[in-house]
Formats: structure tokens, sequence, C-alpha cells
């Protein structure tokens, strides 16, 4: 699909025409950042902004850390308290990058859940859709090896937790998760190989950006109509859009700062309100915590990991078709990475016509159900196992597949729209009236 | 535009929460809040409080706990203890320089002589009857989770270690049995409800030169109080910055706000809706 016409860089100088000829560097930033955006972006289109600072400030603070960390399981731990209490101003970075990665999850999720009610996944923003959740896996990824990193008894347990979900794998399981720890447990050689992919997966991610952004500047962005701008013509497209430049980017600043605002409250005054204290324990493989608990961000997909038990009948029948093979472990890992699975493949799941949830008066509170159903799955993954919380896990672990395998599909067909505005233009007006032509 | 917004920040905050909500899951005795004066926003270490609890860890606990993280030199640094520079060499100099539990590194395994040993920088690592290194305690013991596990009180009543030392102190009731060739003693506020630990203070166990009376409670409070600013040596430094920083977020954020508002005028028409 093309873009939305609009204005593009002239070089006008000579200088200019010189490096537009040689190298159009000038000519991109300035498409990139006057890029034709929906004028009716409501404040939920501001997470991109606050997931590319977050994405910024990880990488900043970091690098910074790494200069004074070191990656071995006798020193890790003390080197992590030395960047407390020796270098200038460690203590902040250090809280920055360990909260940093709440915010990018908050952000994240909102995220996504803003793209699942508006259909930002659909036709066609389909690569832009991917790309995200391939993102979402690599800072799960990330989180989950950054966690490890200050070697203190929820990492070191949470990393013995999790590489075991690869040897339930049959078969070739314990092979891969040897392969992934360097030994046949959680060590010095896990220490620094997720060290290393640590610091190296924050650029795949950034590469990964970019190209989430190249696409989504290809298709346009959605907005909360699902109506598409009009492209006819210049003319035309600018009457439903307005540049990304200034409008948009002091919009999402002023946005950004709100945001701040809170996440600096939270650093300065109890930065460990997301930690557990367990972590401030140095690894010791000779003690079980009580309770090995993943951090928050982690925990719908914990849940829905622990939900499927040896005595839940699905898990019994697949273990009685396979022959044994799908146990309840193996079934656990599959059901968790499946539930990302499933909603990566939405775009096709998903029959509706009608992008935005703003007219599918059906699917409005199915939508809700789901987003009930994330906390209830965060909330049942932080408690101790009951046969209560197991009973409300297998629940809600099956809401998150109905939702997406039959629930989706099945609206498209029975579901009457309502009627949607023609253009966005229109959807604007309808709520701002026309603007007042002197101005 | 501000409904959006409240929904927005509603929606974050749920997040969030469901999944501090947690740790209120497990089960640790119960815990008394104290105010200390260090706990909240605007909560500062109390100088004099903090001296006097290294006077109860150097006289009591040090018998058997170790802080070997915690560099001697920090107990002169403002927004700590703040002893004057020869009363921290005087401090140091009555620590053992030859201390192999806190110098490991220097001990040739091989031959299993000392190296050249050179004074540590930090207090000395103590593992006597297994006793557990304090340095972090005060941040690695859950307190309390309030109101109803989400924590949301850390904000106003700090992390709650303080309190769980405080209550560990003051939670002995007398009673004692005999395990496997171990002496536990009774104590509410450890988690399976016996500790190997005897009851370390009592009454008027160490006398404060600045003369407050030292009952068990204030002992207990004082050296709960030492080992928060022990945990956490820079959180005075910390708040302030957070003062700062959201000081000028909240005039930034304004002043973006007028901007925005101001741009999207000429774009806008009156609101209908």
């Amino acid at each position: 699909m093309a873009g939305i016409p609009h204005d593009h860089y002239e070089p006008k100088s000579s200088g200019e025409q010189w490096l537009h000829k040689r190298l159009p560097i000038v000519g991109l930033l300035y498409d990139t950042i006057m890029i034709p955006t929906p004028k009716n972006l409501n404040w939920m289109w501001i997470w991109g902004i606050v997931l590319t600072f977050c994405l910024a400030l990880q990488i900043i603070t970091g690098i910074v850390l790494v200069m004074h960390y070191t990656p071995h399981v006798d020193l890790a731990f003390a080197s992590v308290e030395h960047i407390m209490r020796d270098v200038n101003g460690g203590y902040m970075i250090r809280y920055f990058h360990a909260n940093g990665a709440s915010l990018f999850f908050v952000a994240v999720y909102l995220h996504i859940f803003r793209g699942l009610y508006y259909g930002s996944y659909k036709a066609p923003r389909e690569i832009t859709w991917i790309i995200g959740m391939l993102i979402y896996l690599a800072m799960m990824g990330t989180a989950f090896m950054g966690y490890v990193l200050p070697w203190g008894q929820m990492s070191f347990w949470g990393a013995t937790v999790i590489t075991g979900l690869f040897g339930a794998i049959p078969g070739i399981g314990p092979s891969i998760q040897t392969w992934l720890l360097g030994g046949p447990a959680v060590d010095n050689a896990t220490l620094n190989r997720f060290f290393s992919l640590h610091y190296l997966l924050p650029f795949v991610i950034a590469g990964l950006v970019a190209v989430h952004i190249w696409a989504f500047h290809t298709t346009g962005n959605n907005n909360p109509t699902g109506v598409e701008v009009r492209r006819g013509s210049k003319e035309e497209a600018a009457k439903d859009t307005l540049p990304f430049w200034p409008y948009f980017v002091i919009k999402d600043l002023f946005a950004l700062v709100v945001v701040l605002v809170v996440f600096f409250a939270i650093v300065s005054f109890m930065p460990n309100y997301l930690g557990h204290p367990d972590n401030y324990i140095e690894a010791n493989p000779l003690a079980t915590p009580a309770h090995i608990v993943p951090e928050w961000y982690f925990l719908p997909f914990y849940a829905i990991l622990r939900a499927f038990t040896a005595d839940v009948l699905v898990v019994q029948i697949a273990s009685f078709v396979t022959g044994g093979i799908v146990d309840a472990k193996f079934f656990g890992v599959l059901a968790m990475f499946g539930a990302i699975a499933v909603m990566a493949l939405a775009p096709w799941l998903d029959t509706s016509s009608v992008r935005s949830g703003r007219y599918r008066p059906m699917f409005k509170w199915w939508f809700a159900l789901l987003a009930i159903d994330f906390v209830v799955l965060m909330w049942v993954g932080s408690q101790t196992p009951s046969p209560f919380t197991a009973w409300v896990s297998l629940i809600a672990s099956y809401y998150w597949f109905a939702y997406f395998l039959i629930i989706l599909p099945l609206l498209g067909v029975i579901e009457k729209p309502l009627p949607q505005p023609a253009t966005i233009e229109d959807d604007f007006n309808a709520h701002y009236g026309k603007a007042h032509p002197a101005e | 535009m501000f409904r959006k917004i409240a929904l927005s920040a509603v929606t974050a905050a749920t997040l969030v929460v469901a999944g501090t909500a947690s740790f209120a899951a497990e089960g640790t005795a119960h815990i008394e809040d104290v105010a200390f004066p260090f706990e909240g926003p605007f909560g500062t270490f109390d100088r004099n409080q903090l001296q006097r609890g290294l006077q109860v860890y150097t006289e009591v606990c040090s018998a058997c706990h170790g802080l070997k993280f915690v560099p001697i030199r920090t107990l002169a640094d403002e927004g700590g203890p703040q002893l004057p520079e020869d009363q921290v060499r005087a401090y140091a100099a009555g620590l053992s320089v030859n201390d192999e539990a806190s110098n490991p590194k220097l001990i040739d395994p091989e031959t299993g002589s000392a190296r050249t040993l050179v004074p540590a920088d930090n207090f000395p690592a103590n593992h006597a009857a297994g006793a557990p290194d304090l340095s972090l305690m005060a941040k690695a013991r859950a307190g309390f989770h309030g109101p109803y596990g989400l924590g949301i009180n850390q904000l106003f009543r700090g992390i709650g270690g303080p309190e769980y030392i405080h209550a560990i102190l003051t939670g002995y009731t007398g009673e004692e049995k005999e395990e496997a060739g171990s002496v536990f003693y009774e104590n509410h506020a450890f988690s399976t409800g016996w500790i190997k630990m005897p009851p370390p203070l009592s009454d008027d166990q160490v006398t404060y030169a600045d003369g407050t009376p030292a009952t068990l409670d204030q002992m207990s409070m004082d050296v709960a109080s030492f080992l928060m600013w022990t945990a956490e040596p820079h959180m005075m430094n910390r708040k302030e910055t957070g003062f700062k920083a959201v000081i000028f977020l909240i005039i930034f954020g304004s002043l973006l706000y007028l901007t925005n508002k101001r741009i999207w005028a000429g774009v806008k028409g009156k609101k209908l809706a």
C-alpha cells in the first residue's frame, strides 16, 4: 500500500542538494517526523512514545551499569552492592533500570490491549502486529535474563524454574536445558551467557522497533474509528490527518511527562515496591525460597503454565492421544507459549469486517472480559497453589484461548456492527466541531 | 480528555497492583508497624538514632553477624550516622585486619598461607553460629504488605524490613525447646514460630552516651534504623533527587500541557461532546 500522500522534503541550497543526491537522509528524517497522522488519535495512542523512551532509558542506564558490574557467581551480588553504595548516583541508575523494566511492561501491555480493542492488528497491519509480538517476546527474554544478573535468591531460583520448562520438552528437553544453562545446573556459565544475551537483545529490539515503525508508517496509523485515512489526494488526506510534528510530538511528550511523574515518584520514594525481598539475599543453590514468584509482568503467563495440572481433563486427553508424550508439565509449557501464539494470530482469527471495537457492540463486552481475565491471571499467578486458585487459573486460561480461538472468529459472523463514520474528519468534527477559520 | 487519561491511569495502576498483590500470599507472622522517622517521602534518618543503632550492633549483634557490604568509611557520610573522622578511624582500628572470613581471597588455596593482608574497606563478614549477614537484612525481609496485600502503604510506612527486625528482637516469649540437639526459642515474629537465635537484647544491655534509656524496645528500634541505613545508605539523597525531579517534571508537564492546548486550538473547534 502506498503511503498517505503528503509533502516531501525539497533540498533547496546547493549543499542540501549535494547531500540529497548522495544520501537522502534529511528526506528520510523529514518524512518520518512529518508523517501524516490521523487527527483523532486518543490518549491510548501515547504508549508508543513511552515504550521508545523505556528502550532508550534501559539501554543507557544498562550500559552504565555494565561499567561497574561483574558477571561472576562470586562477585555479581557484591558488584551490585558496589553500584548501590560506591558508584556516583549508582543507586539511582540501578533503580531506574530495575523499575524501568516494569514501566516498559506496563506500557507494552496497554499498547497491546489498545491494539486489540481498536483492531490495529487487522489488515493491512498484520506485519506491524507480528513484529510487535516479536518485540514483546524479546522483551520477556531480556527481562528474564536481566533479573538473573544481580544473582540474588529469586534470580537463581527463577532461572532454575524457567530453564526447567525447556527440560519438559519430550526427548530433547534435557539436552536443550543443559545447552541453555551451559552445564547441568544454573551456574557461572549460565550467568555469563545471560549477561551476554541481556546486552545483545535490547539492540535486536531496537532493530525490530525500527521495522515496526517502518511498517506502520507504510500503512499509516490505525485510529479510534478504524476508518482509513482518505488517500485520493494530498488535500483529501490533509482533512483526515495532521503532521506528526508538532501536533503529536507535543501531545506525546506531555503524556510521557505525566507518566514519568509517577515513575520518578516510585523510583525515588518506593524503589523496591515491585521487587522481591528475597533478591536481596545472595543466591544460594542449597536453600530454596519458600515461594518462588516471577516478576509481576510474567504472572499471567505463569498462571497459564501452572493451570494445566495432571488432573485436568484436556491434559489427560492430550496425554492419552499422544501416548504419554505430552504430560502435564509439557502441556503447561505448550499452553504458556500457545497463549502468546494465539494472540499473535489475532489478525487471521478475527473475522469481523469492522476494525474498531467502538462499533462492535458484542465484541466490546468480550474484550472487557479479556482485560479482566488478564488481571485475574496476573493475580492468580502470584498466589500459592490451592484448589481455589487452581480452579480460577484454569477458567481464566480457558477464557484466554476461547477469546482468540472461538469468540473472535465467531463474532465476525454473528455480530451486527454499528454504523461507522464515513471519514476521520467526520469523527473529529463530531467531537470538537469545525475549527475556527481565523486560527 | 481527562476522563480518558484517568481511565488509562487506572488501568496502569491495576496492572501494577494486581502484579504486586502477589506478596500478600506469603505466610509470615504478624509484624507490628513502627513509626520510624525515615519512612514516607519526607522521612529522614535520625542521626542520633543511627549512632545508637551502630552502638547496639557493635556491642551485641557483631558477635555473630557481619556487615560485609558496608564500607566502614561510610559511617562518616552525610545522611548516615555521620561520625567525625577521628571516630571512624578509631572504629576501624578496633577491627581485625587478619580476619580470614572477610578476606577469603587473600588466603592462598594451594598452600593455605595468608598473602599480604590489606585492611578491608568493609565491616568484617561474620557467620558465627550460621548467623546471616545483616548488610541488606532490612530489604531482604518482607515486613507487611497492606492494605489488602497491595503493598501501597510502603510509600508511607517504608518497606517493612525494619519492622520485621524490631518484631524479631521484641518477639521472644521466653519459651525454649530442644530439637535434634539445637535449642530453639519461641518468637512470635518468626515464620515458623521458633528461632535459633537466643534473645540477643534485654533492658539496659548497652549504655547510651546520649542518656537515652536503653529499653528493649528502644534498642530494637535503634538497631533496626541502623540496619535500614546499612541496606539503603543513600536513601536521603534518593528522596531529595526524587523531589527535585518530580517538581521539575510537574512544571515541565504543565508547560507542555499549555503548549499542546495552544497548538491544537487551531484545529479543534469548541468541544461538543
